[in-house]
């Protein structure tokens, strides 16, 4: 929680830009443009991936699939842009179909939001990989913009499975 | 290049393995053949022991855990009594699942095909409607059936379908000081599984996992990106000075016996346990370096350095990893076909890890370890790329395994001696050659 939200009026904030800022992402992701993507983040953003089989622990005592905070991320950028990065070169398309969109609670700045998502991901002569799941944010909205302090993916499959990896941002 | 070719007399070897000339190749067939992977099932699956579970993961009594054992689905549960036991999870009725949930605590287990109950000791509780069978109708052996045999070696159980093979302690040889050097790193002798399963498919065969696990020759082409990572954060990674290295320090590989073998490498990477780096941050110096401290005070400086200070792969035949490097990792592996296997991953810990310690082992672990791990990844990749490129195995027979042969002395970790290990018993098991 924000240690401004008790002191801030909370922020005004439709679906509808949720929406157009979670489509925004997906494109920037489905298209690789990382540093792009990276422009969205807040300075203390966290990007969180629970482990199939127990989406509510914490990644503190929890082994995770993925729990970075902000500079892990900027490596993790750094890492899956690089051609040496095998398991995503050449890079996999992804394609990002999100819906369910819903607003769940807004405190001072920051916007709880939550949507579906199907992340279809090929790679060359391999199967396809469907990646079922729910996002749940925490947006800092500051004017018109958002920027990303939480971002959590929680997987519906009850073990990663034949989904493999997780070598690119989800 | 050899042929498969033998006389008629003599049995068929996956391995040519020649000292005089220096050379081991493997024959590619064991690794994309189902009829190699319905003899391993018979050989090598059916006779060895088989990791199901840790102690720590039942930790009340009534605790359960319902998981695929090779391929086998069992029951690992602690019953009312405090007996750590493992079925599987097979109604003696019909054959129905028994047990349908990932993990729990329970009295009894209860088909809903026909509603045969079990005891949580697997003993049969109830068949509903008993008045249908004839007077006397014995029931005392329609408990849960359990594998033959069922042993432990400090809270690691382990399975076996064989009821004459030797016991688990005899099996794992010198295995076991390599799982006591792990187990060291707590105050109390007790590790835990933590909570968190990593179950990912490979669509490679099970025995690329193996030899991935302890093959330090990849690190710096595979992991490249990783060896980057640690660079930004601060990690010194030098090239290697000595020849023959390809790791910033030098590494061994040690033959256990019956199959096992470890890597075993004075650390550069940074540990959990008591090996400061500059990934950890400033503000984990002081409680590492007490954790450091009740080390050497319980253990001594030497055997103290010897747990903070290396890291090792250990490879239990078959299919048992335990990574004690960046984190500790217990994983394991099975084929399902020839092209695929899954695998699970746990981390393990001191059950009296603080807050903070156990919080930076599972970032640690995260750093390499795992499917979004900044490693673990590109070996997947790499073993998918391997059994992609095996399809043309009938035309391009041999893998090519003869990395450090003929060395004298101590063999390196970046050398290819415990592969041969590996293979050497795999294939006596498989053929009945000597090894």
């Amino acid at each position: 929680m924000s240690a401004q939200a008790d002191t801030l009026a909370d922020v005004k904030v439709t679906r509808a830009e949720v929406e157009d800022f979670f489509y925004h992402e997906a494109a920037l992701l489905d298209e690789w443009k990382l540093k792009e993507w990276e422009a969205l983040l807040a300075d203390d953003a966290t990007y969180y991936v629970p482990p199939n089989d127990d989406l509510d622990g914490s990644h503190k005592d929890t082994l995770y699939i993925i729990s970075d905070d902000r500079e892990r991320i900027r490596q993790r950028i750094i890492r899956v842009l690089d051609p040496n990065c095998h398991a995503e070169f050449p890079k996999s398309r992804t394609c990002r179909l999100i819906t369910n969109v819903r607003v769940l609670k807004v405190e001072g700045d920051l916007v709880t939001a939550t949507a579906n998502f199907v992340c279809y991901r090929y790679r060359r002569f391999q199967r396809e990989f469907s990646y079922v799941g729910t996002y749940r944010y925490i947006l800092r909205k500051d004017g018109d913009q958002f920027r990303i302090k939480e971002r959590r993916v929680f997987l519906h499959a009850h073990e990663l499975g034949r989904l493999g990896s997780v070598s690119f941002i989800l | 290049m050899p042929t498969m070719e033998t006389s008629r007399n003599e049995p068929r070897s996956f391995v040519v393995d020649d000292p005089q000339k220096g050379v081991f190749l493997l024959d590619r067939e064991a690794l994309v053949s189902e009829d190699v992977l319905r003899a391993e099932i018979k050989n090598i699956f059916a006779k060895c022991w088989i990791y199901v579970g840790h102690g720590s993961e039942l930790k009340k009594n009534g605790d359960f855990q319902s998981r695929r054992v090779a391929g086998r689905p069992v029951i690992f549960a602690r019953d009312s009594k405090g007996q750590v036991r493992c079925f599987f999870n097979t109604c003696r009725h019909r054959g129905a699942l028994v047990c349908t949930e990932r993990h729990g605590n329970v009295r009894r287990f209860s088909c809903v095909y026909h509603g045969w109950i079990y005891n949580n000791d697997g003993s049969l509780a109830r068949i509903p409607g008993d008045e249908a069978y004839i007077e006397n109708f014995d029931t005392s052996g329609l408990g849960l059936k359990s594998p033959a045999r069922f042993e432990q070696y400090r809270d690691f159980w382990f399975m076996c379908l064989d009821a004459d093979a030797p016991a688990l302690t005899d099996y794992l040889g010198k295995a076991t000081d390599y799982i006591d050097l792990v187990i060291e790193q707590s105050p109390s002798g007790k590790m835990e599984v933590l909570h968190g399963t990593q179950e990912y498919d490979v669509q490679a065969n099970w025995k690329l996992m193996v030899e991935n696990s302890v093959d330090d020759y990849h690190l710096p082409t595979t992991h490249s990106t990783w060896l980057n990572f640690m660079a930004n954060s601060g990690v010194k990674v030098e090239p290697p000075k000595d020849k023959d290295l390809v790791l910033p320090t030098r590494g061994f590989a040690f033959d256990l016996g019956n199959g096992h073998f470890t890597t075993d490498n004075v650390n550069f990477r940074g540990r959990p346990v008591a090996a400061w780096i500059p990934l950890y941050g400033e503000s984990a110096k002081a409680e590492m370096t007490e954790i450091r401290a009740e080390l050497v005070e319980r253990l001594g400086e030497d055997r103290a350095r010897r747990v903070a200070d290396t890291n090792r792969n250990l490879v239990i035949f078959p299919n048992l990893v335990i990574n004690d490097g960046s984190s500790v990792t217990i994983r394991t592996f099975f084929p399902d076909g020839a092209n695929k296997m899954q695998v699970t991953a746990w981390a393990l810990g001191p059950v009296e890890e603080s807050e903070s310690a156990r919080a930076r082992r599972l970032d640690a672990f995260l750093t390499f370890y795992g499917p979004g791990g900044f490693a673990t990844p590109d070996d997947v990749e790499a073993l998918e790329l391997v059994q992609q490129g095996l399809a043309n195995w009938s035309d391009d027979r041999w893998s090519e395994m003869s990395r450090g042969f003929g060395r004298e002395g101590e063999q390196l970790n970046s050398d290819e001696h415990h592969l041969r290990t590996f293979w050497r018993h795999w294939n006596k098991l498989m053929t009945g050659a000597q090894a």
